[in-house]
């Protein structure tokens, strides 16, 4: 086995951990820092291609950069979004997130 | 099957930070309070720093503790700062657990067998020793275009969390 598919097979099972807390914790803030964690997977296998892929260069780790920027912002609409809802609701639980089922 | 590793130094190196990543996700979804959470997943991001450090990405793995351990989990705790948590109302829901970790454990088995299944190249390329400089000019010449975009987007959520998050005023 050699390095290559030492880091993917960590990248996937950072990303099955991540899923797991997606699918089944409750609380809002959890589930955002789940979906950082699965990005984070996704990071490391574009950062693992740029060295031992078939044609090693550095657009691996720019594509990198372009997703912590968007998962930054991402992460700072989740949190803006879950305030409000926090001061509409009064709850973080995304169980009683329901108002467009109603 | 293969599970012969050679004993080198980089992959000893590589087994102490993937435990240490998986250990702190793992720890992340079994503490209870959300802010053990939150800092067990900031040490999580801490040990892939060091990875991304063994695979010759030293500016990324610079920014990756900035973004993600200095801005993202400060502002996680921002988050839970401003709202309540209460721990009491926990009721396990033990079909739904075991129904989400079925299905992961399915997408994590079939992962490995591609993965193992592939047959990748077996030696590490050439990339250029000083890779901060050579990202920088990437970015600034055949990537300027995309760079641009997403400043303009990051521009743009900022504002938008501004917007979203900022308390109404009372129209009087």
């Amino acid at each position: 086995m050699n390095m290559l598919a030492s880091y993917l097979t960590l990248a996937a099972v950072l990303f099955c951990v991540g899923l797991y807390g997606v699918l089944t914790k409750r609380n809002a803030i959890i589930a955002l820092l789940s979906i950082e964690l699965m990005l984070n997977a996704v990071n490391l296998n574009l950062i693992a291609f740029s060295k031992y892929g078939v044609q090693p260069s550095l657009t691996g780790q720019i594509f990198s950069l372009f997703t912590i920027t968007v998962a930054a912002a991402e992460a700072a609409v989740g949190v803006a979004i879950l305030v409000a809802i926090y001061r509409a609701r009064a709850t973080v639980n995304v169980d009683e997130f329901d108002e467009l089922r109603r | 099957m293969n599970f012969t590793f050679e004993w080198s130094g980089e992959f000893i190196a590589f087994f102490v930070l993937a435990v240490c990543a998986i250990v702190g996700s793992v720890m992340a979804l079994s503490l209870t309070k959300v802010v053990h959470t939150t800092l067990s997943l900031a040490f999580t991001f801490i040990s892939l720093a060091g990875l991304y450090v063994l695979l010759n990405a030293e500016f990324v793995a610079f920014v990756q503790v900035l973004i993600y351990v200095g801005a993202i989990t400060i502002l996680m705790i921002f988050g839970i700062m401003m709202t309540k948590h209460q721990e009491a109302e926990e009721k396990p829901r033990p079909l739904l657990e075991s129904l989400a970790a079925i299905g992961c454990i399915c997408l994590l088995a079939l992962l490995i067998f591609a993965i193992r299944d592939a047959g990748f190249a077996l030696e590490a390329g050439e990339l250029p020793p000083d890779s901060t400089r050579e990202i920088g000019k990437l970015l600034f010449t055949k990537m300027v275009i995309p760079f641009e975009l997403i400043s303009v987007l990051l521009t743009v959520a900022f504002i938008g969390a501004i917007a979203i998050a900022k308390r109404e005023e009372d129209p009087e």
